[in-house]
């Protein structure tokens, strides 16, 4: 293992390790080698400099033209019922106001589903959900549109919100139809099992708070069209959506987006809809509309992760190998269908995890809710989908006396070497290159997991108040989009003659390091200085055609599709040169952003170019790439959606307080697969990040809806992210030294959502320190999130059962 | 009219909205942009500015952080509001902002520039702790991680703002990389300067500070205005003649009416100016605390005779509100999650309130009267709170309960004091925040107490009443049931936490909170 430099304090316990075979040729591009160049090395986010003096523009920070105008939505007081009245009279005359608009000022699409129908711009009767838009102002600036707004009267027929996932399922109220994956015979595999275990499960959802909220500035152009500023994951649908309901060909819309404040998935679909109404009062007033939501309207009026409701029947053997696995996931729809299908599916493509099930049935239903339609969010389902198993694990582990660790290992899939009986997925695609055995034991190593289990139960014995918990969950995620179509992206390289090169791609930067990492493929294959990149905004007159920036999949496609612009590129260079000098094209070589030809001489990149204009070599390339291998017959359930797994596991440590269900995570040991990293401090980030994330999701972020279908969470202060203090004091993240085998750019792996599940331990460990109090007898029910209200309550739930059952526990 | 520093920038406003915050009046009147509107609440930190104010040490200033989205322009009178746009000199960044880059504390980079200003803030005051003076300055992180008591300092400056996507590891190196080597930089160089143009503001004979709405004429009942008077007096008078005044102090409770309801506050009162009510006294007998005194300018001195109270303020809001908010705010605002009513209720504490009439004092027993709501008669401030220091043989604990440790509005609080001889409870006093319409003494528990052996069978009848006479609601923070058990469960703790102070032989004792586990 390679030891990275990174700049900073970096501790020895905070090293970082990455794993780097210098000498490698990646993909076999000859020439291509990643002794020198910019990939692999930690440099810095593009737009570090411009963060850290507010210099960085974000939508809400350009000059709005003069003239401009501010927007504020309207919003349904109620979650589910019918407008009898919707007098906008007020609203009209308050002072400022220059236009007011409902549904039936709209001229082109009223439906602004991103797959399915379902999601009217607005409505003027029927609310199916709290926060629904019923009209949009404008007006002079924004306190006066929000004032306006609040002007509108509003009667209403009020019905009973539908709000249970379980009750909707019951009465088959379903936003999409139900889906099963099967595998083996369940059911006589359950009948003939040493034990079978059943257990029910609540998933909290999770608001994305991204720190910078939904913002959409639309600008009319000469040609009746429009050109959008927005904070989105998906300007080509934006895109489209804007010129649909404007009723223009896509042609007449161009889509600009620099950078995102934060995304997570929340503005993956539920970005459109506030560009699309900015761009509707723009196209009616002839003025620039900026629309930025406040974050309450954010909160309230954005689709969050899908809460989900879970349930297993797990059958096993002595030793607490699964034999069978019955799985049903309910997601929370909400009102619309959304992205919900493939969110679901994604759920069930996780429901095994790592593991191995042996015959399985999975089974996935899309629940109808009278809540805002709920979306994509950083692992889009597949967390939800491994709670379920994750607390299988637990609980087979109690129910054989078991330390957890161990039954989570016998329950690993297989690899090709040994047991290549048990590598098929319950939907027919077989695990290859499964590393998990390998990654698990060096992480039990490095984390002296065995060593602190042993401490750990002995501090328990004798500390009256205070529990400590410890846990090793292992992460493997499947890359791809499951929508087929999705999975192709397009770039754009343009070489000027000072030797400088702009860059545009399909992805969007959000935080994620993107623009940076695609800068450092595109400077590499090309063999020049990182400094002399420059990423643009995301464009749509530049890539047209674009899939969103999600699934993780930002630099697999986009890095890819600059790759091969740049290749294109650097070929033509090559074949310049090559006759110029009358030089063997095999003899060039570029590299630190000069060029050589075999023999002594080189010139600069700059020189090269130069005359490569002269010589008349067109310096701008398109570039274009697809993901090979995926397929998935949804009909019968089988096929391989993933072009590869990530994997990664992680061992936390939390201590609790059995009087009030307080607790602290204390420790935290990540070891995550990227396979080769194209930039480790980057990749850190996200593991890091996408970790604290998570353990937000399952601990103090807590959505809470009210019965009458409000949400009462909607703020930050009543909605509590990580704060600084929540990061763990020991926090080791090692890279795992393998490079990925299938021919991905630079054999990288996907990042921005797989570590977000190895947060998972954190809850574990949650409940591994509840189970010290039956002496690991009980395993204990904990919904998520797991408050200090939830701990305690299982904490005296499991008090309760000692008692009962005479069994001694460790309370006071 | 107001003066003050936009950065090294002399500014006069006379006419502007009396209710416009800071953060608003950069972005959109002066074009400012770098300094970022997360949730305009105070809740998240992405709008956090510094202010250097002059401190009684000629050429000194305090720099301290806020929440710019949640304070209003009209208390700039007199001050330095330092931006983000000018910590960097020419091409050359702050120390912080490098140490930003170089730790790759930035991803989306939204919440980047409050991080910056708030790690400014504590590069400024990295030998000032706020609240435990023995913490240390730091070691030269270099290649050690981030010492306990250097985590703590930095978990305190960096608690008020949120990031989503770093995780705060690199934010934390980052803050270490600049405690380890606080380099002096232009702000230094010129505060002597500034110290002086400050103090010229402060002192230049001239109607008093304020502002006026451009909108709206200058007539009784109609009128918008601003008003920062320098004295009691002057204030006292103030409100008797605009009885639709409100007072402002830190803005941290009241701002909220603006930027949340959007309701204009026409005719503010602020006290931060007022002389009298800036003083903090203390005395054997008692701690006076001026109505205007900030939590963290209270911080240090609430350390040496109130330990246990200065440490639950560790975690009212975060700094930025810490900054701000006072005690006065947070007693008048009444809420019944407010955090330092019931420590104020088992202190018995009292409040000296003044009006056109005269001043008056009254006990904080009784001040409560219903949901948000209090004796204070209409007219009248909060001009200081006077806490008896006779306690000082009670055992004392005050204990917060929320979601999150930072940051987070109490589910529970809880004050709990008893005095023990020979074994037996002689007096105590329990108050809670978060169990009633009100923050709350429960007397029938504390006699249920008196008399009781110092054990676990002595509480329990006191746990009884605490069970059947509290009424708390089920809100979005906690359900009545969690927060009744927590009354009780808190009052074990305490008790525990007695014994083992008073059985402690030397032993190591085993700790019963999270927070005190290592
Ligand atoms: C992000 C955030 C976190 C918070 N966290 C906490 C927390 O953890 N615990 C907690 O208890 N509170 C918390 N608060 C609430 C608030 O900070 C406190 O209540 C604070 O003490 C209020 O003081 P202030 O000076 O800012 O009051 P202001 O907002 O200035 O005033 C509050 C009210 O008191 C009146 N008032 C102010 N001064 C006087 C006076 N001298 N005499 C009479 N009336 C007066 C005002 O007119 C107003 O009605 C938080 C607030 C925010 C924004
Ligand atoms: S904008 Fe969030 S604290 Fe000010
Ligand atoms: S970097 Fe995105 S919120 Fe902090």
């Amino acid at each position: 293992m390679r030891k990275v430099e990174l700049q900073g304090a970096s501790s020895p316990e905070n090293e970082l390790t990455l794993a780097t075979n210098p000498s490698a040729i990646p993909n076999g591009i000859a020439g291509l080698d990643l002794v020198s160049g910019p990939v692999g090395k930690p440099s810095r986010h593009e737009s570090a400099i411009q963060h850290v003096t507010g210099a960085a523009r974000y939508v809400d920070d350009l000059i709005e033209p003069a003239n401009g105008l501010f927007a504020a939505v309207i919003r349904s007081p109620i979650a589910r019922g019918t407008i009898t009245r919707m007098d906008l009279e007020p609203v009209r005359k308050s002072p400022g106001v220059v236009c007011v608009l409902t549904v039936d000022d709209v001229l082109g699409h009223t439906d602004i589903g991103p797959v399915f129908p379902g999601d009217p711009i607005m409505t003027s009767t029927e609310v199916k959900f709290f926060g629904q838009c019923l009209a949009v102002v404008a007006a002079t600036s924004e306190l006066a549109a929000r004032r306006a707004a609040q002007a509108a009267i509003l009667e209403f027929e009020r019905e009973e919100p539908l709000l249970d996932a379980r009750e909707a399922v019951a009465s088959q109220q379903l936003v999409r139809p139900s889906h099963v994956m099967t595998m083996g015979d369940v059911d006589s595999a359950l009948a003939s099992s040493h034990q079978v275990l059943e257990a029910m499960q609540e998933v909290g959802g999770q608001e994305h708070f991204y720190l910078e909220g939904q913002v959409s500035l639309a600008m009319p152009t000469e040609d009746g069209g429009m050109l959008v500023y927005t904070s989105s994951q998906h300007p080509s649908e934006v895109q489209k959506l804007v010129a649909e309901v404007l009723a223009l060909p896509l042609n007449r819309v161009t889509v600009d987006m620099r950078r995102m404040g934060g995304g997570f998935g929340g503005k993956e679909s539920q970005a459109a809809q506030w560009a699309c109404l900015a761009a509707l009062l723009a196209s009616k007033t002839g003025r620039a509309v900026k629309l930025r939501l406040p974050r309450q309207d954010d909160m309230i009026m954005t689709g969050k992760r899908h809460p989900f409701a879970n349930s297993y029947r797990i059958g096993i053997d002595e030793a607490g190998r699964i034999t069978a696995a019955d799985i049903e996931v309910i997601g929370n729809c909400g009102n619309s269908p959304d992205l919900s299908d493939a969110i679901v599916d994604r759920a069930m493509f996780h429901a095994d995890n790592a593991y191995f099930l042996g015959n399985a049935r999975i089974a996935g239903h899309r629940a109808f809710s009278n809540q805002v339609s709920h979306t994509a969010y950083r692992g889009f389902g597949g967390p939800q989908g491994m709670m379920i198993i994750e607390r299988a694990m637990d609980d087979i582990a109690r129910a054989v006396g078991k330390d957890p660790l161990d039954i989570r290992k016998l329950n690993l899939y297989g690899t090709e070497q040994s047991e290549p009986e048990r590598t098929l997925t319950p939907y027919h695609q077989t695990v290859e290159f499964n590393y998990l055995p390998q990654l698990i034991e060096q992480l039990e190593t490095s984390s002296d997991y065995r060593a602190r289990r042993v401490a750990i139960r002995q501090f328990n014995q004798h500390s009256p108040i205070l529990k400590r918990g410890l846990a090793l969950t292992p992460v493997k995620f499947g890359i791809s989009f499951t929508l087929q179509h999705l999975n192709q992206a397009g770039a754009l390289i343009h070489i000027y003659t000072d030797g400088s090169i702009q860059v545009n791609h399909g992805g969007t930067e959000m935080g994620q390091g993107l623009h940076t990492k695609v800068g450092q493929i595109v400077a590499q294959t090309l063999g020049v200085e990182l400094e002399r990149i420059v990423v643009t905004a995301t464009r749509t007159d530049k890539v047209p055609n674009t899939s969103p920036t999600a699934a993780s999949s930002g630099t697999d496609l986009n890095g890819k599709a600059a790759q091969n612009a740049a290749l294109t590129l650097r070929q033509r260079l090559v074949e310049f040169l090559a006759a110029e000098k009358t030089v063997s094209p095999e003899a060039i070589r570029f590299e630190n952003g000069r060029v050589s030809w075999g023999g002594s001489e080189d010139m600069s990149f700059a020189e090269l170019v130069q005359a490569a204009y002269v010589g008349r070599v067109s310096l701008s390339a398109t570039g274009y790439y697809r993901t090979p291998k995926i397929w998935y017959d949804r009909t019968n359930a089988r096929g391989r959606p993933f072009f590869y797994f990530a994997l990664g596991a992680a061992v936390s440590e939390v201590v609790v307080d059995t009087l009030t269900g307080e607790y602290r995570v204390t420790r935290v040991d990540i070891l995550h697969d990227v396979g080769r990293s194209i930039n480790p401090a980057i990749d850190r980030g996200q593991i890091e990040g996408g970790f604290i994330q998570g353990m937000g999701w399952l601990t103090t972020e807590e959505l809470v809806w009210h019965a009458d279908g409000r949400l009462l969470s909607n703020n930050p202060a009543t909605y509590k992210i990580p704060a600084i203090g929540d990061t763990p004091p020991v926090f080791n993240v090692a890279l795992f030294e393998h490079e990925n085998d299938e021919a991905t750019v630079y054999n990288s792996k996907a990042v921005g959502e797989p570590p977000f599940m190895l947060a998972i331990s954190v809850w574990s460990a949650l409940r591994d320190a509840i189970s010290s109090l039956s002496d690991y007898r009980l395993s204990p029910d904990l919904d998520t999130p797991a408050t200090p209200e939830r701990v305690l309550k299982a904490v005296m739930a499991v008090q309760a059962q000692c008692a009962q059952n005479g069994m001694t526990g460790g309370a006071v | 009219m107001i003066r003050f520093l936009l950065n090294d920038q002399p500014r006069d406003i006379e006419y502007i909205a009396p209710d416009l915050t800071i953060l608003e009046y950069l972005r959109t009147i002066e074009v400012q942009r770098g300094t970022k509107e997360g949730c305009a609440s105070g809740d998240c930190g992405a709008c956090t500015l510094v202010l250097a104010e002059p401190s009684e040490e000629p050429g000194k200033l305090l720099y301290r952080s806020i929440n710019s989205c949640i304070t209003f322009v009209g208390s700039l009178h007199g001050k330095q509001l330092i931006t983000v746009e000018h910590l960097q000199q020419g091409q050359q960044l702050h120390q912080t902002q490098q140490a930003m880059v170089e730790c790759h504390g930035s991803q989306c980079g939204f919440c980047t520039p409050g991080f910056v200003m708030s790690l400014f803030a504590l590069s400024k005051n990295s030998g000032v702790c706020e609240f435990d003076p023995q913490a240390s300055n730091g070691e030269a992180p270099g290649n050690q991680p981030v010492n306990p008591e250097q985590r703590h300092q930095i978990n305190l400056a960096l608690g008020g703002n949120l990031c989503r996507c770093t995780g705060y590891r690199p934010i934390m190196d980052a803050a270490a990389q600049v405690l380890a080597d606080v380099q002096p930089d232009q702000f230094d160089a010129r505060q002597a300067e500034v110290w002086q143009q400050l103090m010229d503001i402060r002192t230049a004979q001239a109607p008093m500070a304020g502002l006026t709405d451009p909108g709206c004429p200058v007539k009784p009942l109609t009128e918008r205005r601003f008003f920062s008077p320098q004295t009691l007096a002057e204030l006292v008078e103030l409100l008797a003649r605009y009885p639709q005044a409100r007072l402002v102090a830190g803005g941290t409770d009241l701002a909220l009416e603006r930027t949340q309801q959007l309701k204009p506050l026409d005719v503010l009162v602020y006290t931060g100016a007022v002389a009298e009510m800036q003083q903090l006294t203390l005395t054997d007998e008692t701690l006076i605390i001026g109505g205007a005194v900030s939590y963290s300018r209270m911080a240090s001195t609430l350390q040496l005779v109130l330990p246990e109270f200065a440490s639950m303020m560790e975690r009212l809001g975060a700094l930025q509100v810490r900054n701000q908010g006072t005690m006065a705010g947070n007693v008048a605002n009444a809420s019944p999650i407010g955090d330092t009513p019931p420590v104020l209720l088992a202190l018995d504490a009292l409040l000296h309130v003044d009006s056109a009439e005269g001043q008056q004092t009254l006990p904080v027993n009784g001040f409560f009267t219903g949901y948000r709501q209090t004796t204070l008669p209409k007219g009248a401030v909060i001009s200081a709170i006077e806490i008896p220091l006779n306690k000082s043989d009670w055992f004392r604990r005050v204990y917060k309960v929320s979601k999150r440790l930072e940051d987070d509005i109490s589910a529970v609080l809880a004050a709990i004091m008893f005095k023990v001889e020979n074994g037996l409870i002689l007096d105590a006093r329990l108050a809670f925040g978060g169990v009633a319409a009100t923050p709350l003494r429960v007397v029938a528990a504390e006699q249920a107490l008196i008399g009781q052996p110092a054990t676990l069978a002595g509480i329990s009848a006191a746990q009884q009443i605490l069970k059947q006479t509290l009424t708390p609601l089920t809100d979005v923070r906690a359900s009545a049931e969690y927060r009744l058990q927590l009354t009780q469960n808190l009052l074990t703790r305490a008790l525990l936490e007695f014994q083992q102070q008073a059985n402690s032989d030397g032993s190591a004792s085993v700790a019963l909170e999270v927070g005190h586990y290592a």
